[in-house]
């Protein structure tokens, strides 16, 4: 028995590894097809999922997580919480960006003034645009960065 | 038990710390479990990246995706898959003992590793042809929507850093096949075959998920 010639290891049926190859080529197929047909935001829940079930395979059956200990399936779990941690916080920073304060919700360019860089105005401010702005915030400190916009 | 007889013997690949192959093989694993960790993390920042990119330019991204051949990246897609598959049969043969059978495997998975590079390479002489590059080396003037360059840029830090990993998987299985060759490998002792193809399948995973969120966006 020492000395034989297979592993004491799980050995994974030849007929596993063929359906699964055959399951990720056909959620493959499956995946373009649905990419056609228009579901608006219907359409990057779907082809999330179908990657997710095409990630499980490979990890569980050619990565071997569903035969063995399971602190290997633990430490994958970990950066994929992490993972989901990470790009979760800074898209809720991303979506909220901007509406922190009356200035930030409107688009910073239509109050400033734009100069080259000798000082003159390249752009003239909208002095309708930011006279509303400023009655909006009208506790709010003037722009320190545009001292000529006056002599405009 | 014959795991005495096998351990008592203390195999010459067994190194003087552990106690047994079989205590070897899975720490092995683990430790090559958490490199993978790093690796998911380190490619997250760019998904991350991607996630933000999309959101501020959403139909950009619809419009400038098409420029990208779905045909080539579903073909890279099939590569993948297979190599993965050639990759987990090698490590079974080398479970069953099967040296030539093995080496078949490993050369297959190699084979369709360089044609996953071929076919990005044609991919990617195509867009330096028409300047579709990230940043301000973008020159192609016939895409809708503004900021084009910004899909460039997360396309190619995305496939760039995958194409990094399978040119080192190519240089891992490659090792492989030699050691194979000399014979350092039994049905008792596999390890780096398993870690390696633990890598490989990573490479396959992460372009999973690559080619529906660059090629195939709804």
């Amino acid at each position: 028995m020492a000395e034989s010639n297979i592993s004491h290891h799980h050995i994974v049926p030849l007929k596993i590894y063929l359906a699964v190859a055959a399951a990720l080529l056909v959620l493959t197929a499956i995946t373009v097809a649905v990419s056609f047909v228009h579901l608006g935001s219907l359409n990057i829940v779907i082809a999330l999922l179908i990657a997710g079930i095409k990630a499980s395979l490979v990890l569980l059956f050619f990565m071997h997580l569903r035969y063995e200990w399971n602190m290997n399936a633990v430490t994958l779990m970990v950066a994929v919480v992490f993972l989901v941690i990470f790009i979760t916080f800074t898209m809720f920073d991303i979506a909220e960006r901007g509406d922190t304060s009356p200035e930030m919700r409107n688009s910073i360019n239509k109050n400033a003034a734009i100069y080259d860089a000798s000082g003159r105005p390249l752009k003239a401010t909208e002095h309708g645009e930011h006279a509303d702005s400023a009655a909006a915030g009208a506790q709010h400190e003037e722009p320190v960065a545009a001292p000529d916009s006056s002599g405009h | 038990m014959s795991h005495s007889e096998t351990y008592s013997s203390h195999p010459d690949h067994v190194l003087h710390h552990f106690s047994d192959s079989e205590q070897q093989f899975t720490s092995a694993k683990l430790g090559m479990w958490i490199f993978l960790l790093t690796e998911v993390l380190f490619f997250g920042g760019l998904f991350c990246a991607y996630a933000v990119y999309r959101y501020m330019h959403p139909e950009m991204f619809y419009n400038v995706h098409k420029l990208l051949d779905v045909n080539l990246g579903a073909l890279n897609t099939v590569v993948l898959i297979t190599s993965s598959l050639t990759m987990a049969l090698s490590i079974r043969s080398m479970q069953l003992g099967n040296k030539k059978q093995t080496l078949i495997l490993l050369f297959s998975t190699l084979l369709l590793a360089a044609v996953f590079l071929v076919v990005k390479y044609m991919e990617y002489s195509h867009k330096f042809h028409l300047g579709q590059l990230p940043g301000k080396w973008y020159t192609f003037d016939e895409a809708e929507g503004e900021n084009p360059h910004l899909f460039f840029s997360v396309y190619f830090a995305m496939t760039g850093l995958h194409g990094i990993h399978v040119i080192a998987g190519i240089i891992a299985i490659t090792w492989m096949i030699i050691r194979t060759f000399r014979n350092h490998f039994s049905a008792n002792y596999y390890t780096p075959i398993e870690v390696t193809g633990l890598y490989w399948h990573l490479v396959d995973l992460v372009w999973i998920f690559l080619f529906p969120l660059l090629y195939l966006i709804g």
